[in-house]
């Protein structure tokens, strides 16, 4: 509502800008101005609209706030006494009559004679700060527009002023990077810290049971919910262990032939096709895990222990035969396919980066290719290359939906890559995506897991930008 | 001559050794070949099995029933009250002369072959020719999911009865339609018309795309001038300092911040403090907007780099401020590789899917998106509601929707490089 009056301000702004430009043009006649008048008119535009947008974003931000105090401080006694969730609704609905639209739900008696008087309010507040949000905005253009034409005159520094705005508008910007990781930090660290109140911190790290269903009745077994998170520590980092048992070798040796073997034609093939498999989405690896690769595996798992069955491996074969679609293998395996590109292509800027006199004199003492590579590329390239590894273990930690459709959801603390394992990622989402009511432990857990997750990412990506860094510095 | 056969033996161990270093160097070779051949494998195998499993859903099965309009069924003033499925059914029964029993069971087994479609079809036809009551009439009648994955030969005859979802009875009368020729195939146009749906054969992925879409238009009108002003600032103005270093860093680390990581900051700070409307394409956008900005900033920073400072220089020289030296001439000649990161980025951002769970992208939407506060659906969300589904003939159509994302995709990709090959400059 409030930004029907943007066009408004946008005209406005426009407006400044010639008129700031022609009175600039009148007072600097037959002188010397210090800025040219389009300059004068950008600056009056400048003090028309931002304060005024920034009246309208105040507005936006805190008139629902403000509308709900408004709507609770005068609301009758029947109201009042309902609990939070349902006033709320009724609040909603009330908003939903005002603006002449159906109610989401059906109403009992008191409230239903109700609901067309605070209808009416709720429409009456809602018209009031729309329309205080707009005066007040108008009013800044008003104030800011009389300053500026105010000051201009020959002598101002026009070009510097606007320029200096433009300068701390571009900070403004970069300062939003700074913001999100404070936002990150925050959210996850307020909801955290209500989670630890009522689950124990230690409890939580070193635990082993998780289930965090917690029960509709209080008296259910089980209400109360397990929170200990070290099977999903122990399924992440066996899931994050197989991807890199696939994408370690197979993303090296690829950079290493593609840096060091591969003709020209071969690399501008063979690049292009890693950089698809780099930038096809995770939700279609998850579905590739899923319908594809886990059902293959689970048959073949389930024909070898077929055989076995009978024989000397009689209790394995008994065991590969029970083999599910959900098994750890399968969704690390998948995740290794798709850091491979990741891998590779950090590898081969690298390997690429060791400088070509290191290889011209082991090859004049006579080695061949690969040895160059084993005794002399590597050891010089190691630094970067454990960088690159630790870089893609933290992709593995944090990569959701692979594990999320080709994972299981039962915690289980184990290190077999044929057991049905979860992870961290998987729990996230799970917990956040079913029923939720909020403040709940169970909901809570949820941002315990991510701040979790967030932490062991970030000391990854430090150090290994560190370890990548000094790598560089060596051979510049 | 002496010299030669005294070092003879050594001669020999050297040329044995290296044989072995020549067959080592074979061997590490085919290692790099097997690891490259091991990747463009898997790329193939995932291409290919989606397209194996989803071209089948852009096509669907019609079959042609003869409908007996008959006035004792239909009300003239409201034929959309019509139970046409039932009608059709019975008559179609009655066709293949196959008696009915009380509790009329066949009949629902015959209606089951069909869509829910085929009463609206029949309705509409009605409504607009009231004249054809009384008549018989020729429909194109859109085959069940069932039956129309039995039609693309998805449903085994040799299952166990109790194990597929078609009697074997229905499976004698759909073999019947098709030996009477009444059963044809055609381009599954609904697919890219409609919303999403619980049936299989009437969701389409249009509420999807639009939805993506205009969360793309968010992120994009956010994400692309914060970035490129973040990344100016960082380039051009910043002085050299701890604040910038400490900025530098944290672009650095956030870029690498696990992208479900954003879905619980969207959730705690867009929609339980702001009270934004869940599932909307604007929390969804401004979401994937703060996960672009990274990646725009560093796309656009080494563009700026690689403008030769011989230009900052001459334009300086020729007496513009700092701020026209970079408004008119470094940002304009680094424009290309600008666009190009950010087309990327926004490909990027397109495929993602974990933050669009977190807030609220799970559940089912029906029909087309009208604005930007609604709850709507996404590409990738939809894949994965669509990958849950228990509907056997939801898979072809998972399938079907990944291959429209990566089209997507594909299509936003090509016109970055594209732009690159078109534009770039060596200096």
């Amino acid at each position: 509502m409030t930004w029907l009056f943007l066009p408004i301000l946008i005209a406005a702004a426009v407006a400044a800008f010639l008129g700031g430009r022609a009175l600039a043009r009148r007072r600097s006649e037959g002188q010397r101005a210090h800025s040219r008048p389009g300059q004068h008119g950008a600056y009056a535009l400048i003090w028309t609209a931002v304060p005024a947008l920034i009246v309208l974003i105040a507005a936006s931000v805190f008139s629902p706030q403000v509308e709900r105090q408004l709507m609770a401080s005068g609301a009758p006694e029947a109201v009042q006494q309902l609990e939070h969730f349902r006033r709320e609704a009724f609040y909603a609905d009330a908003r939903a009559v005002g603006a002449g639209h159906q109610t989401a739900q059906i109403w009992p008696a008191p409230y239903a004679e109700l609901l067309p008087a605070e209808g009416q309010r709720a429409h009456r507040i809602s018209l009031m700060l729309s329309l205080g949000g707009i005066v007040a905005a108008a009013l800044a253009a008003l104030l800011g527009a009389l300053f500026v034409f105010s000051q201009i005159r020959p002598g101002m520094r026009a070009r510097n002023r606007v320029e200096g705005w433009i300068v701390g508008a571009l900070f403004a910007c970069s300062a939003v990077a700074v913001l999100t990781t404070i936002g990150i930090v925050a959210s996850l660290v307020y909801d955290s810290i209500r989670f630890f109140h009522s689950v124990p911190i230690t409890e939580f790290l070193f635990g082993t049971q998780w289930s965090p269903q917690t029960a509709i009745r209080a008296d259910q077994i089980g209400s109360s919910g397990a929170f200990g998170a070290l099977p999903l520590f122990t399924g992440t980092f066996l899931i994050m262990l197989i991807a890199m048992c696939v994408a370690a070798p197979v993303g090296l040796f690829s950079a290493i032939y593609l840096s060091e073997y591969a003709g020209p034609v071969f690399r501008a093939t063979v690049k292009p096709v890693l950089e698809i498999l780099a930038g096809v989405p995770t939700v279609v690896y998850g579905f590739f895990a899923a319908l594809t690769v886990g059902p293959a595996l689970r048959t073949f798992f389930n024909t070898i222990g077929s055989w076995m069955v009978g024989g000397p491996l009689d209790g394995l074969g008994q065991y590969l035969m029970l083999v599910q679609n959900q098994m750890a293998l399968v969704a690390g395996g998948v995740m290794g396919i798709m850091l491979i590109p990741f891998v590779s292509s950090l590898s081969d800027d690298i390997i690429n980066a060791v400088p070509q006199s290191l290889r011209d004199g082991s090859y004049a003492m006579g080695a061949t290719k690969s040895e160059t590579v084993k005794r002399v590329l590597l050891p010089a390239a190691l630094p970067g290359v454990s960088g690159a590894m630790l870089l893609a273990m933290s992709r593995a930690i944090g990569e959701t939906m692979i594990v999320t459709m080709a994972a299981g959801l039962a915690a289980k603390l184990t290190l077999n890559p044929l057991e049905t394992v979860t992870t961290v990622t998987v729990q996230i989402v799970t917990l956040l995506t079913g029923d939720q009511e909020f403040d709940s432990p169970k909901t809570l857990a949820a941002f315990g897991l991510g701040l979790t997750l967030f932490l062991v990412t970030l000391l990854l990506n430090i150090v290994a930008q560190r370890i990548v860094q000094t790598y560089r510095q060596q051979y510049d | 001559m002496t010299d030669a056969a005294a070092n003879s033996p050594r001669i020999d161990r050297l040329r044995a050794g290296l044989k072995k270093r020549y067959a080592r160097e074979k061997r590490f070779r085919a290692y790099g070949l097997l690891a490259i051949a091991i990747a463009v494998g898997f790329l193939v195998l995932l291409l290919g099995r989606i397209v194996e499993q989803g071209h089948t859903a852009f096509y669907a099965h019609t079959v042609t029933v003869p409908v007996y309009m008959d006035p004792a069924r239909i009300d003239r003033g409201y034929p959309q009250g019509t139970n046409f499925e039932q009608l059709v059914a019975e008559q179609q029964l009655a066709r293949m002369g196959v008696q009915d029993d009380a509790a009329g069971t066949k009949a629902t087994a015959m209606r089951g072959l069909f869509s829910s479609e085929l009463k609206y079809l029949a309705a509409d036809r009605v409504a607009r020719q009231p004249g054809l009551i009384g008549q018989t009439v020729t429909i194109a009648a859109p085959a069940s999911d069932d039956a129309d994955l039995f039609f693309k030969g998805k449903v085994s005859r040799d299952t166990p009865a109790d194990q597929r979802r078609l009697s074997d009875q229905q499976i004698q009368w759909l073999d019947q339609m098709k030996a009477d020729g009444h059963v044809s195939a055609h381009f599954n146009s609904g697919l890219f018309t409609r919303g999403d749906s619980t049936e299989p054969e009437l969701a389409g992925v249009l509420g999807a795309v639009i939805g993506s879409a205009l969360m793309l238009l968010v992120t994009a009108l956010i994400a692309i001038p914060l970035g490129v002003g973040a990344a100016l600032y960082l380039e051009e103005f910043a002085p050299k300092g701890k604040l910038t270093d400490l900025i530098e860093v944290n672009i650095n680390n956030l870029a690498a911040v696990p992208s479900i990581i954003y879905g619980l900051l969207g959730l705690a700070l867009f929609i339980n403090w702001m009270h934004l409307p869940r599932a909307s394409p604007l929390v969804g956008g401004l979401v994937l907007a703060l996960m672009a900005l990274p990646t725009i900033i560093i796309a656009t920073r080494s563009s700026l780099k690689a403008v030769p400072p011989s230009i900052r220089e001459a334009a300086l020289a020729m007496g513009a401020s700092k701020t026209q030296t970079v408004f008119q001439h470094t940002l304009p000649l680094a424009m290309p590789g600008v666009m190009t990161g950010a087309i990327i980025s926004m490909a990027h951002a397109l495929g993602e899917t974990a933050p669009l769970l977190l807030i609220g992208m799970v559940s089912f939407v029906p029909g087309l998106p009208h604005s930007l506060v609604e709850p709507t659906g996404a590409l990738p969300s939809l894949v994965y509601i669509w990958e849950n589904a228990s509907e056997r003939a939801f898979h072809e159509r998972t399938a079907a929707a990944i291959l429209v994302l990566l089209a997507f995709m594909i299509v936003m990709n090509a016109a970055a490089i594209l732009l690159r090959r078109r534009f770039e400059r060596r200096w």
